[in-house]
């Protein structure tokens, strides 16, 4: 019986689903840009530029990820702005998972010899060229492992957006696990089923884009 | 009027002046040969000339347009300004044939495949036409370098600047790169610090001796390398023409 009420909730939990992936999309394509510039800011732009950066990547490492969903949707009502709860949930995904980038993409830069941004400058290049042309496709070849990170932690953890009634997978799980509390272990496992092999394969696809792009003399397996 | 004109220059790094006044010409097509003891700001007084560290006190006219301006667009004037590294700073993530054509596509905005045209017509200047889809670290040190200089010529430069070119080669690849810079003498104009006394006195139309941020002396090799007016001067040459010979 357990088995068939479990068939007969699927399209609930395929909606819950799509749900989860869109949280996911946006909050990874904000946190990508925007730790794209934050990094390039810190690295390349004006000093002063430098500290309310500092200051943006220590606030949003340092607040757990459902405070910040709270105070998104709930806190910032009290000061007349008010996002929608999947809204919200994005922009705090997004936000802290730029913090977090910025410090993978800032690795990334720091770990390109500085001359060759010299050289960039010898051809005539502009700063933004330079960046541009230089920094940049070697940054993110570089950040590759680093954002594979990144984009798994942020998968799992959109089903934080739970706390603030988005109705994604995890929260069509609870729902099923109200209307019949027999179905709670199988339910959850489901779930946690599909959390795995979601970031199971994002992990192998990434893994070949790493390898597809790869640069020569960047390859650390040849030393095994 | 000179194609360069270096007018005392003067750099401070870290409290130490590390250029006291320097003042040299050139002219077109000329090679010279900046030498002296480590430290004595021969490589910055190269990063002066390109505005890579612009000097504190100073001018630098390049075909009659001051570079040190602030009001100059250094971008455009750093396209006739060639550059070679010690370092060679090729961009690790495009083979041979895009590190030379990078500057042509993007700098120059010519068409692609044109680019990739004349850069390969570089690498062959420099023998290196098989090893264009080779990236940089499938090069040898030698070749980095051959690249670095095609990369400098591809831009169709006034001058380059060469900084210390063959200091990181092993000595058995030294020979393929001087022999590519000495190709180029009496082409385009080349400033270059080397210790290479060998192509300093066959190459150079004159040697600049510096030491302690000041150009202690110049002149011709012939009379350089025999009958230096310093003390300074021939204490050195006699040194290191002991230590790296010259023929």
């Amino acid at each position: 019986m357990a088995l068939e009420t479990l068939i007969d909730s699927l399209p609930q939990l395929l909606n819950g689903l799509g749900v989860t992936l869109g949280l996911t999309a946006f909050g990874i394509l904000l946190g990508t840009s925007a730790g794209i510039l934050l990094a390039i800011g810190r690295s390349y732009g004006p000093r002063p530029l430098a500290y309310p950066i500092l200051i943006f990547e220590k606030v949003f490492r340092g607040i757990p990820l459902l405070v910040l969903f709270f105070l998104i949707y709930f806190g910032l009502t009290q000061l007349g702005i008010s996002f929608d709860a999947f809204t919200s949930a994005v922009i705090g995904l997004g936000l802290r998972s730029a913090a977090y980038q910025a410090q993978i993409y800032r690795g990334s830069i720091n770990s390109i010899p500085v001359g060759q941004i010299n050289a960039a400058y010898s051809l005539g290049m502009s700063k933004l060229k330079a960046i541009r042309y230089v920094i940049l496709p070697q940054m993110l070849r570089i950040s590759i492992p680093g954002w594979s990170n990144e984009f798994t932690i942020l998968l799992k953890d959109t089903s934080l957006a739970f706390g603030i009634g988005v109705i994604e997978l995890m929260r069509q799980g609870r729902y099923i696990q109200v209307r019949d509390p027999s179905l709670v272990l199988p339910v959850f496992l489901l779930i946690a089923a599909i959390y795995f092999v979601l970031v199971f394969t994002a992990n192998k696809t990434l893994r070949v884009v790493e390898k597809k792009y790869q640069m020569a003399g960047f390859q650390a397996e040849a030393h095994r | 009027m000179s194609m360069l004109e270096v007018k005392d220059i003067h750099k401070t790094y870290c409290n130490v002046e590390v250029l006291k006044g320097v003042s040299f010409t050139m002219e077109k097509e000329q090679t010279k040969v900046i030498i002296g003891p480590s430290g004595t700001g021969k490589s910055t007084l190269l990063r002066c000339i390109n505005q890579l560290s612009p000097p504190d006190k100073g001018e630098v006219w390049l075909d009659g347009e001051e570079i040190t301006s602030p009001k100059a667009d250094i971008n455009r004037i750093r396209e006739k300004i060639g550059f070679v590294f010690q370092e060679f700073n090729l961009f690790t993530h495009l083979t041979a044939l895009r590190n030379i054509s990078i500057g042509l596509e993007k700098v120059k905005k010519i068409d692609k495949e044109t680019a990739q045209k004349r850069a390969l017509e570089e690498l062959r200047r420099v023998g290196l036409e098989k090893q264009a889809s080779q990236y940089p670290a499938q090069l040898s040190g030698g070749q980095k370098q051959r690249v670095g200089i095609a990369r400098a010529l591809a831009m169709d430069p006034d001058i380059i600047l060469f900084d210390e070119p063959t200091s990181a080669l092993d000595p058995e690849l030294i020979g393929d790169v001087l022999d590519v810079m000495k190709s180029l003498a009496g082409k385009v104009a080349m400033l270059v610090v080397t210790h290479e006394m060998g192509f300093a006195r066959n190459v150079a139309d004159e040697i600049i001796f510096m030491e302690g941020g000041y150009i202690v002396e110049q002149g011709p090799p012939k009379e350089m390398f025999t009958n230096a007016k310093t003390q300074r001067a021939r204490e050195f040459l006699g040194r290191i023409g002991a230590l790296y010979g010259g023929d």
